[in-house]
């Protein structure tokens, strides 16, 4: 690991100043970064701590939930806040990692993880997301993981969060604090397609520090759920994952928000399956003519071809189990509270 | 931190850089200087000769190096130890209460909950920070609903575990005496 100083700044302004020198890097729960750089991926001259200068809060706003950048992801999940309102969220956060990385993790490194393309975390190899130009191997070799939607000749990784596919669907906003001055970025949209620039996996300029998530309210949040497949039962990145929630009503699909993970270089938040399930039946038929509209965009790769018909029938299923009247496994509105 | 000067060094090797830091481990401070590179696990066990966290994967998969942080169950081994000056770490060795075994100490004896005893003092820090979890009503990937308090049956406990690997395959044993402890 190359040597750096570590830097523990005061306020978020201190935070951000102290960014912007060459090589210097946010360093939050640490389970992607330190990992990263033990790789040799990431060779930083400066880690800048924000954990002690990161909100930990989650507070109800007008319209939704403020969550700080420095909650930890096992906070965010158990938050009774995040239960009730956004069952979504947690559910997708508690399908992710273990307890001990969640327990680690913030909000903000949560969603600025990097990919776990096989290639880009071997130094030995070329990739055009770790070297820019260097090539991707990945087309051509072990894909198996990697993305069947919106990626380029340069680039098929996989963005790897659990968490982001929820806040993808959920509409969230990113609060961003900068060497210019604050900014909120929505979601989807804090993360980026490879095109020809796979090396830049958001939106977010140097310097740029995450300082909040918000979500805003969903009035059907209570019928929503996140199902995710993986290569065992527990402790696996994604190979597809659903984030869905639905509102039906006289057997019509009134809303729906629907994001896609494991499948793409961002939380896919599926618009064309969106658009077609809007004012449709609610019906098995009616959800896969919607998963196909998705999958008209997708190009897979000869060892990820068997992600398209997985996530067809993952999002069928998903929209008919959300169909259903049995209330979903959600925190139903009239429940109490259960405070730790 | 002992790292005012130019870290580029000469020929453009980066120089060390150190920090003096007290930590405190199980209730004793212990200060320490360390590189910033230097992880907790290796800490730990190299400076402080507390060889109870194990590195197995180092790559924070295996969960053989997890520790208590102001009560949480974390992996030492993504730990930068300069991170940690302001918290409270308790490793497998300060669980007992002197010669008297925490309760999850004495039930994975009980139950035959180990078989070479690496992934061990892992899986008792991260048994008790999950009961510990649990007591607070926290919610898992099984947990059938997110507002009832969870019941730690096996399929919960299971998966609250699963971020700590038994390459002996203990796990029968290690379920049976945090489910024992849990009730």
């Amino acid at each position: 690991m190359r040597p750096f100083t570590y830097e523990r700044p005061a306020d978020v302004r201190s935070a951000v100043a102290a960014a912007g020198r060459p090589d210097a890097v946010y360093l939050g729960g640490g389970t992607n970064l330190v990992d990263l750089m033990r790789l040799g991926v990431a060779t930083p001259r400066t880690l800048v701590d924000v954990t002690r200068i990161s909100s930990r809060a989650i507070e109800e706003t007008g319209g939704g939930l403020l969550i700080g950048a420095g909650v930890r992801n096992g906070d965010l999940a158990a938050d009774p806040l995040v239960r009730r309102a956004q069952p979504l969220l947690a559910r997708a956060v508690l399908e992710g990692a273990s307890g001990q990385i969640r327990n680690m993790a913030t909000v903000a490194g949560n969603l600025l993880q990097r990919t776990r393309c096989p290639y880009f975390q071997d130094v030995t190899k070329p990739c055009n997301k770790r070297l820019p130009g260097s090539g991707c191997p990945a087309r051509t070799g072990d894909h198996r993981n990697l993305a069947i939607l919106g990626h380029s000749e340069h680039c098929v990784a996989t963005h790897p969060s659990d968490m982001a596919v929820a806040l993808a669907a959920l509409d969230a906003l990113v609060h961003v604090e900068g060497p210019d001055g604050a900014r909120t970025v929505p979601m989807p949209g804090l993360h980026r397609l490879p095109g020809d620039e796979p090396d830049r996996d958001t939106v977010l300029a140097p310097g740029e520090l995450i300082t909040a998530v918000e979500v805003p309210h969903l009035p059907f949040a209570a019928r929503s759920r996140y199902r995710k497949v993986r290569d065992r039962a527990s402790f696996a990145f994604a190979v597809v994952s659903v984030a869905a929630a639905l509102d039906v009503a006289g057997g019509v699909v009134r809303d729906c928000r629907i994001a896609l993970g494991g499948v793409a270089h961002v939380p896919w938040r599926a618009e064309a399956a969106e658009a077609a399930l809007r004012g449709a039946a609610a019906t098995p038929e009616e959800f896969a003519r919607a998963a196909d509209a998705e999958l008209a965009r997708s190009s897979p790769l000869p060892g990820n071809a068997f992600k398209a018909p997985l996530l067809r029938n993952v999002l069928v299923r998903t929209l008919a189990d959300l169909a259903e009247p049995a209330e979903p496994a959600g925190f139903a509105e009239s429940e109490p509270v259960e405070t730790p | 931190m002992n790292g005012e000067t130019d870290i580029t060094g000469a020929g453009g090797v980066p120089d060390p850089v150190t920090a003096d830091l007290r930590l405190s481990v199980n209730g004793v401070p212990r200060p320490v200087t360390v590189d910033t590179r230097e992880t907790l696990l290796d800490t730990l066990r190299e400076s402080l000769g507390l060889t109870g966290a194990k590195k197995g994967c180092d790559h924070g998969q295996c969960g053989a190096c997890t520790v208590l942080v102001d009560g949480r169950r974390a992996l030492s081994c993504l730990t930068l130890t300069v991170t940690a000056d302001d918290v409270e770490i308790v490793t497998v060795e300060g669980l007992a209460d002197g010669d008297a075994l925490h309760p999850l100490q004495a039930a994975f004896v009980e139950n035959d909950a180990f078989q070479c005893g690496y992934c061990t003092p892992g899986q008792l820090c991260s048994a008790v920070g999950a009961l510990a979890e649990a007591a607070e009503g926290w919610p898992s990937a099984v947990t059938p609903g997110l507002s009832a308090p969870p019941r730690l049956d096996e399929t919960e406990i299971r998966e609250r575990m699963s971020g700590n690997l038994c390459r002996c395959g203990a796990y029968p044993g290690i379920v049976a005496a945090v489910g024992q402890v849990a009730r």
